[in-house]
C-alpha cells in the first residue's frame, strides 16, 4: 500500500513537471487574465528641479504616488527612477524608492571620469515606474524633462548661521575693545579651576605627583586645545612648587604639543632644568589599552591629584572611579554631554561643557580673553530671550518666528 | 616670526574653512584638509612609536621601578610590528593585506587585543554600580531629588514599574511610573542637556574666534 502511494506521488510530480516543459518563463508567468495581477496606475506629476544650495551635479525629483499605492489595488511595492539624455532613452535606472515615496535627489559624481558623472548644464529626462511584486507588471509615468543641474555660489539655507557668526564676532570684538580700554569685566567663579591651586599644594605637601589626562581627542579638537591652556597653567604651578607631573597621551600629535606646552611653562617658571621629556609620553591609540595603562599608573604612583580635561568617551568612569579608589583629588572637564554625569559623580570638581573653554580665559585674566568670555555670556542671554519668544509664539500658533531660524543643509 | 607664521596660517586656513561652509563649491575643502591632517598623522605614528620605545627602553636599561611592565610593552610592540611588517604567518604572503583572514597579525589582534579591550570595557559595569551608590545617597535636597528621579526612571524601564501602577485610570496615566520616566527623560533631563549643548556650542564658537584671531595661543606651546 505504501509502495503504491509513493509511486502515485512520484507520478504526480512527474506529470506536473512535464506539463510546464517546453514553455518559456514568460509563458509560465503569463497566467490567464482571471489570475494575473492587474497593472497599477502610474505615478503622476513627475517634476524635477536643480537641487538648491549645492555645488551642482544634483537634481531633485518629486512625484505623486500611484493611486494603487496603499489604496486601490494596493499592489505597488516601490518606485524606480530612470534617467536619460533624450526623451526616447535609453533610460538608466538611478534609484529604487519604497512605496509611499514621493521624491528622490539624484546626486551624481562631479568628476568627468567617474561612472556616476552627472554634468551640469546638460538637459536630462526622467520617468518614474511604479513596480509590483511581479517584475513584469508595472506602470510608468510620463517622461519629464529636460531638467539641468547647476551649482550655486551661496548657500542661502545657512543665512541664520552666518547672521549669528557675524553678530557673535562683533559682540566679541566690542567686548575685547572694552576690556582693552580698562573696563572691569566680571567673570563668575569657577570652583573647578580654583581648586587646581589647592590640589597642586596638596600634591606638594604629600610629595606625590599630579596626573594630567588630555583625553582621547586629537589636536584638532577644541576641547583638547582648551586642555592645553589648563595644562600650561598646571605645569607652571607644578614647576614653581617642584612637584612631579605625569602626562600620558593617547595621540602622538597631542603628545608633541603637550611637551611643548609643559616645556614653555617650566621655562616661564624659571625652572627649565626641572623639565624632562618623559613626563609627557605616548601610551597607545587603543582606547581601553590606554585606560589600562593610565589606571596602572594611578595605582602604582598614587598621584595626589588627577586632572582630566578634554574629550572623553566610555573610559571616563573607569578612569575617574580608579582615581577615586586610589584616593586622589580629582578635577575634570569635558564637552561630551554623555560623560559629564560620570565625572560629576566620581570627581571632586567638574567643569561642565562650556566651563572647559572658559577656563583658559578665567586663568589668564587677560582683557582679550575675558572680552570673548563676556561676549559668550551675552550670546547666551540672547539665546534665552529667543527661546522664550519662540515658546510664546509657538503657543499662539505663530510659525513665522520659528522659520527665521530654519537652517538647511 | 616663529610665532607669527603659524598664527597667519591658522587665521588664513581657519577663515577659509569658515567661509567654505557658506559657499557650496568650497564645501569639499573640509574633506581635503582632513585628508592633509591624516597624512600628517601617519608621520605622527613614527613619533609615537619612537617615544614609546625611548621611554620604556630607558626604564628597562636603567632597571627602574616597575620595569617588568615596560618589558611587556616593548615585547608586545615589537611582536605586532614585526608580524605586521613582514606579514609573518600571512597565507597570502608579503603582498597580502595585513588583516587578511587567517594571518597571524589578525589572530593576535582578535584573540589577544580584542578580549583584553572587552575586559576593560566590562569593568564599566562594576564602576557604574559603585558610582551610582555614591551618587544616589540622599545627603542633601538636590541628591534626594536625584535619587527619586533615578528610582522612577529605573523602575519605569522594567515591567515591575508598569505592574505597580497599571491600576491608575487612563485619565491620570501620566502618573504611571513608565510614563513618569518618559516625562523625566523628555522634559527636565532633555531641557538640561540642551542648555549644556547651547553653552558648549557658544563656547566652541568663542574659542574658535580666539584661535583665529590669535588670542588663544596655547596650542603653539606658548604660555599666554
Amino acid at each position: 500500500m505504501k509502495f503504491k502511494m509513493l509511486l502515485a506521488l512520484i507520478l504526480l510530480c512527474f506529470v506536473s513537471a512535464v506539463s510546464g516543459f517546453g514553455q518559456s518563463a514568460e509563458e509560465i508567468m503569463a497566467l490567464p487574465d482571471s489570475m494575473a495581477m492587474a497593472p497599477p496606475a502610474p505615478p503622476s506629476n513627475v517634476r524635477g528641479v536643480d537641487t538648491d544650495n549645492d555645488h551642482g551635479h544634483s537634481i531633485t525629483l518629486t512625484w505623486e504616488t500611484s493611486p494603487d499605492d496603499g489604496a486601490g489595488l494596493n499592489n505597488v511595492i516601490g518606485y524606480k527612477v530612470f534617467r536619460a539624455e533624450s526623451p526616447d532613452g535609453p533610460f538608466i535606472e538611478r534609484a529604487l524608492i519604497p512605496s509611499g515615496g514621493t521624491g528622490h535627489i539624484d546626486v551624481g559624481a562631479k568628476e568627468k571620469d567617474a561612472n556616476d558623472y552627472l554634468p551640469d548644464h546638460v538637459g536630462f529626462y526622467y520617468k518614474v515606474r511604479a513596480i509590483t511584486a511581479d517584475s513584469l507588471i508595472y506602470a510608468e509615468s510620463e517622461v519629464f524633462g529636460p531638467v539641468q543641474s547647476y551649482g550655486q555660489w551661496f548657500n542661502t539655507g545657512r543665512v541664520p548661521v552666518l547672521v549669528f557668526v557675524i553678530f557673535f564676532l562683533f559682540v566679541t570684538l566690542f567686548f575685547i575693545q572694552k576690556a582693552k580700554g580698562g573696563a572691569n569685566l566680571f567673570v563668575r567663579r569657577l570652583a573647578g579651576i580654583e581648586a587646581v591651586d589647592e590640589a597642586i599644594g596638596r600634591a606638594t605637601e604629600m610629595g606625590k605627583p599630579i596626573l594630567y589626562v588630555l583625553g582621547l581627542g586629537t589636536a584638532a579638537d577644541i576641547a583638547t586645545i582648551a586642555s592645553y591652556t589648563i595644562l600650561g597653567r598646571v605645569a607652571k604651578k607644578v614647576a614653581e612648587y617642584q612637584t612631579g607631573l605625569i602626562v600620558p597621551c593617547y595621540d602622538p600629535i597631542v603628545m608633541t604639543v603637550a611637551q611643548e606646552t609643559v616645556k614653555a611653562s617650566y621655562m616661564d617658571a624659571g625652572r627649565p632644568d626641572a623639565y624632562y621629556e618623559d613626563m609627557v609620553y605616548f601610551v597607545t591609540q587603543s582606547q581601553f589599552a590606554y585606560v589600562a595603562a593610565v589606571n596602572g599608573t594611578m595605582l602604582r604612583e598614587r598621584p595626589a591629584t588627577n586632572i582630566y580635561m578634554g574629550k572623553f568617551y566610555a573610559e571616563s568612569l573607569i578612569l575617574a572611579e580608579t582615581g577615586a579608589l586610589a584616593g586622589s583629588i580629582q578635577i575634570s572637564g569635558t564637552d561630551e554631554i554623555a560623560q559629564i554625569p560620570f565625572f560629576v559623580v566620581a570627581c571632586d570638581y567638574t567643569l561642565i561643557g562650556e566651563e572647559l573653554y572658559a577656563a583658559s580665559a578665567y586663568l589668564g585674566r587677560e582683557p582679550l580673553l575675558l572680552g570673548s568670555l563676556k561676549a559668550q555670556d551675552y550670546a547666551k542671554a540672547a539665546a534665552i530671550i529667543i527661546a522664550i519668544i519662540g515658546f510664546i509664539t509657538m503657543n499662539f500658533g505663530i510659525e513665522a518666528f520659528k522659520h527665521l531660524f530654519y537652517v538647511s543643509n | 616670526m616663529r610665532r607669527q607664521v603659524p598664527l597667519i596660517i591658522t587665521f588664513f586656513i581657519g577663515a577659509l574653512l569658515v567661509i567654505s561652509v557658506f559657499i557650496p563649491p568650497m564645501v569639499s575643502l573640509k574633506e581635503t584638509f582632513t585628508l592633509y591632517f591624516d597624512i600628517i598623522a601617519v608621520f605622527a605614528f613614527f613619533l609615537g612609536g619612537g617615544n614609546l620605545l625611548r621611554v620604556h627602553l630607558g626604564k628597562l636599561y636603567g632597571k627602574k621601578q616597575d620595569w617588568g611592565f615596560s618589558l611587556v610593552t616593548v615585547a608586545g610592540f615589537a611582536m605586532m610590528l614585526i608580524v605586521g611588517l613582514f606579514k609573518i604567518g600571512n597565507p597570502g604572503g608579503i603582498a597580502a593585506s595585513i588583516t587578511a583572514e587567517g594571518s597571524l597579525f589578525q589572530k593576535l589582534f582578535e584573540y589577544i587585543m580584542v578580549p583584553l579591550g572587552s575586559t576593560m570595557y566590562a569593568l564599566l559595569a562594576f564602576f557604574v554600580a559603585s558610582a551610582s551608590y555614591r551618587a544616589f545617597r540622599a545627603k542633601n535636597r538636590e541628591a534626594t531629588i536625584l535619587l527619586i528621579g533615578a528610582f522612577i526612571i529605573l523602575l519605569g524601564r522594567t515591567p515591575f514599574g508598569m505592574m505597580l501602577t497599571s491600576w491608575i485610570p487612563e485619565q491620570l496615566s501620566i502618573l504611571q511610573i513608565p510614563n513618569l520616566a518618559i516625562w523625566i527623560m523628555n522634559g527636565p533631563n532633555l531641557a538640561g542637556q540642551r542648555a549644556i549643548m547651547i553653552g558648549i556650542g557658544l563656547g566652541v564658537v568663542s574659542m574658535s574666534i580666539r584661535i583665529l584671531l590669535g588670542i588663544e595661543r596655547s596650542y603653539l606651546g606658548e604660555d599666554k
